[in-house]
């Protein structure tokens, strides 16, 4: 049986030809039934056509929605008409994914045919099949939660970028229209959209870079003081240095809100009343309540950073130290040359996540005092960094364009800086 | 002797040191405790140690038809539960696919991800709520539990990759060999040898909806529908100084057990981070 089935083959080969079989799969399904995979083509076959009926109707009136965002006021929602726009830009993506495939499938199988290749028995087919579809598989379920709960909101909020949905004008009552880089204009050309965007920006900046580097910097003192080998009590001494760490950070955040609480809390009344004669207004200047945050953070981030540093100096051998004392090595030369390069070159991923997590820490910020104070020719508050506003535009002032256009840029922002960041790192190359 | 001096000055700066940091951390902890014991609800009159000891605020958090502590706790724990299995589970297949398989668009897939993860999912937050809003999960358990799940596996999904990619592939290769399938290489050979960091992934996607006010405070608008977070937040932001000794009293309750694993885990959670950071 096998054996007659090779050598009809075999007869065959020069006449089985390439080109018909690709050409014929522009029907899918047919170039495979042509390449006598029947199953195969018939279920190609069949995909397709439900494709088509399923979907047809759907596609289109998704992208005629796209173009026009609607075009009868109370009736069309343009929101749910950019939703399904952006699903059938998706189902596009698949089916032509899928045709292609078809496509190709049909040339290789008939590329080997032509060479005088044996048809799998079906039970061998399927085998293969599922050995080449597996790896897919695996990653299906969670892709498909990363496209609806990341990437389509971000394709969403992209596309809202470049429409006038504002609070005077939002759907359903009335209809969205595209109004291209506006709202980009409006951030350059309006002087308080201008002014707001550049002093938010510099403070999302400094605030990144004061906040991260303070937080690593006690970090790394504390690491080295409580490594020394004279000090005793180690255990303790880092169970409580990572305290702050496992305390949930938003009660710790609304905690110290109240204590830097320009009336009663403790901080004054404790402190700055007591030493200096007066009290320091945390929550309502913007410089002090900037102040605090950055303090607050060091407070909150530095235990994570301190277990990273003690879990590295451990590591670090003891000879390297002895040789350096055998050669005269000061205590600062041991730590600049041994201890700080070692400990940063461990743990430098990990470091760079933390700047990423400031620049995006939005609880502090809001927890604390709401971005507040209040500055004039602003809307924005005196300490709110890009997601905080972004926040603040969504929710309070239902601003949706100008917040996705500022979304945009932040995320233009992240993407370079992640971009530059895991290019250097060693997985990528590998993967490169 | 000045070296021996010089020696003991430093000891005793390091502790001067130390010592000030306890301070820095403990007095907001305690003060939070103190709090908590205190009579009535007033911060003024309240004080770190109190004057009359009283225990009023935990009664009334388990106890008062008007406190909702105990479904805001059920609810947490259910989005917790729900988020850290089902997300260890997706990603651990995700891991497994881009460690062990060579396929057509790997490279891309492992780019998606890296670059994905950098995104905070608050970036699409108009998007979000707007989409929860049209497909009626709005105000859901099941609306949070979908996003904590799609925010959870690019970032873990490359850390237990890394992990996975430090098991000797002779171990998967011999099995095959022996006649092990795709599923049986995953489930009897690489997730057991990968528990310690599956562990640390089940256990911070766990902590996440404890810790995180912001997506809650989106999605959720009804009170029994509230994680611990939103629902302490807004006794504190209803009246602010009106409640404060409440929220201590709810806030103790979160802190203590969270606190306790992980002190418990520490070293764990560590060495779990470091080596699939370092090696992812």
């Amino acid at each position: 049986m096998q054996n007659e089935r090779a050598l009809s083959h075999n007869n065959k080969q020069s006449r089985h030809s390439v080109r018909l079989a690709v050409l014929l799969s522009i029907i899918p399904g047919a170039g495979q039934w042509y390449n006598r995979r029947w199953i195969k083509g018939t279920i190609l076959f069949l995909m397709a056509a439900a494709f088509i009926i399923s979907f047809f109707q759907f596609i289109s009136v998704g992208l005629w929605g796209l173009r026009t965002l609607g075009t009868i006021p109370g009736l069309d929602d343009s929101r749910a008409l950019i939703i399904q726009g952006i699903l059938s830009l998706f189902l596009i993506v698949v089916g032509a994914g899928f045709y292609i495939f078809n496509l190709v499938d049909a040339r290789q199988d008939a590329v080997k045919i032509s060479e005088g290749w044996i048809l799998p028995s079906v039970k061998d087919a399927f085998k293969n099949w599922w050995d080449a579809i597996f790896p897919y598989a695996l990653i299906t379920p969670g892709f498909l939660l990363l496209i609806f709960v990341v990437v389509f909101p971000l394709l969403f909020m992209i596309l809202l970028a470049f429409t006038n949905y504002d609070r005077y004008n939002a759907p359903p009552g009335n209809l969205l229209e595209w109004v291209g880089f506006e709202n980009f204009l409006n951030i350059i050309n309006v002087p308080i959209w201008r002014e707001t965007f550049i002093s938010v920006l510099s403070w999302t900046l400094v605030w990144t870079f004061v906040a991260t580097t303070l937080q690593i910097i006690l970090a790394l003192v504390l690491a080295v003081f409580v490594n020394d080998e004279r000090i005793k009590g180690k255990k303790l001494i880092r169970t409580v240095f990572i305290l702050p760490w496992a305390v949930p950070a938003f009660v710790t955040i609304l905690i110290f809100a109240a204590l830097f609480n320009d009336n009663f809390g403790a901080v004054n009344q404790g402190i700055m009343e007591p030493l200096f004669g007066q009290s320091v207004p945390w929550l309502t200047d913007p410089l002090w309540s900037r102040t605090a945050l950055i303090m607050i953070q060091v407070w909150l981030g530095f235990p994570f950073v301190f277990a990273l540093f003690t879990g590295v100096l451990q590591s670090v051998s003891k000879e390297w130290y002895e040789a350096a004392d055998v050669d005269g090595g000061s205590k600062l030369q041991k730590f600049q040359f041994i201890t700080l390069p070692h400990v940063l070159f461990a743990t430098a991923p990990l470091l760079i996540m933390q700047y990423s997590f400031n620049f995006n820490n939005f609880n502090i910020i809001y927890l604390f005092n709401e971005g507040g104070p209040a500055v004039r020719g602003q809307n924005a508050g005196g300490t709110d960094i890009l997601i905080s506003w972004v926040y603040e535009l969504t929710f309070q002032n239902n601003m949706f364009n100008m917040a996705a256009a500022i979304s945009l840029i932040m995320g233009l922002m992240i993407a370079a800086f992640a971009i530059l960041q895991f290019r250097r790192t060693k997985s990528f190359q590998e993967e490169g | 002797m000045s070296a021996r001096m010089k020696s003991r000055l430093e000891v005793t700066g390091i502790y001067a040191v130390i010592a000030v940091m306890f301070i820095i951390i403990f007095y907001p902890l305690l003060w939070t405790f103190g709090l908590s014991l205190n009579e009535g609800t007033n911060l003024y009159s309240s004080s770190i140690i109190p004057k009359n000891l009283s225990f009023e605020h935990y009664i009334w958090l388990f106890t008062d038809p008007a406190s909702n502590y105990v479904t805001w706790y059920k609810n947490t724990l259910i989005v917790a539960a729900t988020v850290s299995i089902v997300a260890t589970f997706f990603v651990a297949l995700t891991a497994y696919s881009f460690s062990r398989y060579r396929f057509r668009g790997r490279k891309y897939g492992i780019y998606t991800f890296l670059i994905l993860q950098m995104f905070p999912v608050l970036m699409g937050m108009v998007a979000l709520y707007i989409l929860l809003n049209t497909v009626g999960l709005l105000d859901s358990l099941l609306g949070l539990i979908l996003i904590y799940l799609g925010g959870a596996i690019p970032m873990n999904a490359f850390l237990v990759k890394g992990y996975f990619d430090t098991i000797p592939k002779e171990l998967d290769e011999s099995a095959r060999i022996d006649g092990a399938g795709h599923f049986s290489v995953l489930f009897k050979i690489m997730l057991p040898l990968a528990k310690p960091i599956l562990a640390v992934v089940a256990l911070f996607n766990f902590m996440t909806p404890f810790m995180d006010f912001l997506l809650p405070s989106i999605i959720l608008r009804s009170e029994e529908n509230f994680t611990l977070a939103l629902g302490l937040f807004n006794f504190v932001n209803d009246q602010f100084s009106n409640n404060f000794t409440r929220f201590a009293a709810g806030s103790v309750l979160i802190a203590v057990p969270i606190a306790t694993v992980y002190l418990l885990l520490q070293r764990w959670l560590i060495s779990g981070l470091t080596s699939g950071a370092t090696k992812g």
